[in-house]
């Protein structure tokens, strides 16, 4: 037996997973309340007591953690044409498991720099330009941030060519400077891995400390990643297996949360009808966005501005009246559950919506032109039309036993443009381990494969679309 | 250290989908010591424009087959100029208008248009590299 020990301290819960590394199989699972504002080690304990029960007191050679606690990895990102590195630099921070509090473009002006300081972000990442392409304004920008006078680390990824000049300017004032290679170094390709390293280092040596997590240190091993970067190992592994095992292919992740949506895909996304031109920038192979705005508790009424009441009404088959008051009701009680009939049916079409909106956001679309040699189709973004598995983790749909309907009703979309997977096999985080295999996936590749394998190689439930 | 090259960004404008001839002129410039920028086929005109802004561009080649090249090119310079690359130059070629028309005045048209260069049907890659040298690198 060789027991490991992997914690999730979530906004909500800590959530902790046993796995036994040797035999490749989970011992148990538990979770409490977590406790960010007060000390996290009590609901760290707690959680460690209930899974005590189930497991008995094991000897375990590692603990390793994961954390989106304190409000996750809140970054800003600066660059400078809007579909291009600032959009380049929104894949790298998603990547690294950030969540993205705002994104600038162009030259930042003095209210910029006003919006950022109310932020605070736990880093900012600051690109612009090309190798040897535009300098002046990611230059101009690095100025701007060295004025504001707070001590977050800025990470430089824009043109190497002013990379010496901008680490100067940004030396002049209370930020540590981290630098990372372009991560558009030639036009339309990016390159968001090295600075996704350098973002993950800061995470360890920072954010953890300043977060008030380091008090536990002396339980752990360390806390190692932010969650999502831990679901996003997962899911790679998951997906493209290990030096000796098969992965089991493409796949699209739904992390469906209180108060975001986090939609992964694990797929080249290329056209897959004829006669496609692919526009725009290449897209990352393993691809992470986050809907901010769209949630099942915090962020309800996001899903209702994006929507529209009229769906929301639709799904639920609730008067416009009885859903007004229930939102109301969520956003006073954002930790409450369902507990009657309505309630359920309200809290259906919220997750219906969120998935739906969350996909479409994160897949590319088509677009029909006619040209003189016919029609022709323009991709913009990922083709994700064919996938045929998605993989459904949060809350909210692993204790939901719709999930399936939920799905298959998110994917009723009216609008062949957009290139959202239709028929799927549907696989669910049962035993809500996603994040923990990506911790474990660093400490033994096998052993973590081998039980994601388990989990999520069989597939539970078909939704087709129609 | 070596001098930076000239960056050109590239491509055939609208929904043209002549890909040939625009390869062919990559490559020439390439060859003639030019870092090109090619955008491939169907490109809308905010696209020559951020990626002219992020490359830091010093010249727009404008292609265009299939006859719309008129109104594919409308109002281009008034966006460069609103994006901020005042005075890059804008060159145009190809089979640009409808029809046969007499070129000196399609011509005047796309210079009324803000164009700085602008090559009619036949044009060979030769004659736009000299343009080139002599425009951005001042030789004649």
């Amino acid at each position: 037996m060789h027991p490991v020990l992997l914690i999730d301290f979530g906004s909500t819960f800590t959530k902790v997973c046993a796995v036994d590394a040797e035999e490749r199989r989970v011992l148990g699972n538990a979770q409490a309340f977590t406790t960010a504002a007060t000390d996290i080690a009590i609901g760290l304990e707690m959680a460690m007591a209930h899974l005590q029960q189930a497991t008995g007191l094991l000897d375990y050679s590692a603990r390793l953690a994961c954390s989106s606690a304190a409000g996750g990895l809140r970054m800003v990102a600066c660059g400078l044409v809007p579909a291009l590195t600032s959009k380049a630099a929104r894949f790298a921070a998603f990547g690294a498991g950030a969540k993205i509090i705002k994104t600038f473009a162009y030259e930042l002006t003095r209210d910029d720099a006003e919006e950022i300081r109310r932020i605070t972000p736990d880093i900012l990442l600051l690109v612009g330009g090309t190798d040897g392409g535009n300098s002046e304004v990611v230059t101009k920008n690095a100025r701007v941030i060295a004025g504001i006078e707070l001590d977050f680390p800025v990470v430089y990824a824009g043109n190497r060519a002013v990379k010496e000049d901008c680490v100067r300017i940004l030396s002049d004032s209370p930020h540590p400077v981290h630098t990372a290679p372009n991560v558009m170094p030639v036009f339309g390709s990016i390159d968001v891995q090295p600075v996704q390293l350098v973002l993950r280092e800061i995470f360890l040596k920072n954010i953890i400390r300043c977060k008030g997590l380091s008090k536990t240190e002396a339980l752990l091993d360390g806390i190692l990643m932010p969650t999502p970067a831990a679901v996003l190992t997962a899911l790679s592994l998951l997906s493209n297996g290990t030096q000796s095992r098969k992965g089991i292919g493409e796949l699209v992740a739904v992390d469906l949360g209180g108060a975001t949506t986090d939609i992964y895909s694990i797929a080249s996304g290329l056209p897959t009808q004829s006669g496609t031109f692919l526009h725009g920038l290449a897209e990352p192979y393993v691809k992470r966005t986050v809907e901010g705005d769209i949630g099942m508790r915090f962020s309800a009424h996001g899903v209702v501005e994006a929507a529209g009441m009229e769906e929301l009404l639709r799904l639920s088959g609730l008067s416009e009246d009885k859903a007004k008051a229930l939102l109301a009701k969520i956003a006073e009680d954002p930790s409450a559950l369902p507990q009657d009939e309505d309630e359920r049916a309200l809290d259906f079409a919220l997750a219906v919506l969120a998935i739906r909106l969350g996909i479409m956001r994160h897949a590319g679309t088509l677009q029909e032109i006619y040209t003189p040699l016919g029609p022709m189709y323009q991709q913009v973004g990922k083709d994700l039309s064919q996938i045929d598995r998605i993989i459904l983790t949060g809350g909210a749909l692993i204790y939901c036993d719709k999930y399936a309907t939920i799905a298959r009703e998110a994917v009723q979309v009216a609008d062949p443009s957009v290139l959202i997977p239709s028929r799927f096999k549907l696989i669910r985080d049962q035993g809500y381990i996603l994040s923990a295999m990506g911790l474990l996936a660093g400490y033994n590749q096998d052993a973590a494969f081998e039980i994601l394998n388990q989990n999520f190689g069989k597939e539970e439930a078909y939704a087709a679309c129609q | 250290m070596e001098e930076k090259k000239k960056t050109l960004v590239v491509g055939v404008i609208g929904a043209d989908v002549h890909a040939v001839g625009n390869q062919i002129l990559s490559y020439a410039f390439r060859e003639a010591g030019f870092n090109v920028i090619n955008l491939g086929v169907m490109v809308s005109q905010e696209e020559y424009i951020e990626a002219a802004i992020e490359s830091d561009a010093d010249c727009i080649v404008v292609s265009s087959l299939y006859g719309h090249g008129e109104l594919d090119c409308q109002g281009f310079r008034d966006k460069c100029d609103e994006a901020g690359l005042i005075g890059i130059p804008l060159y145009v070629g190809g089979n640009i208008v409808v029809g046969k028309q007499n070129f000196e005045e399609v011509k005047k048209r796309f210079e009324a248009m803000g164009f700085n260069r602008v090559f009619g049907p036949g044009t060979t890659p030769e004659e736009g590299i000299e343009a080139l040298r002599e425009d951005l690198l001042g030789e004649t």
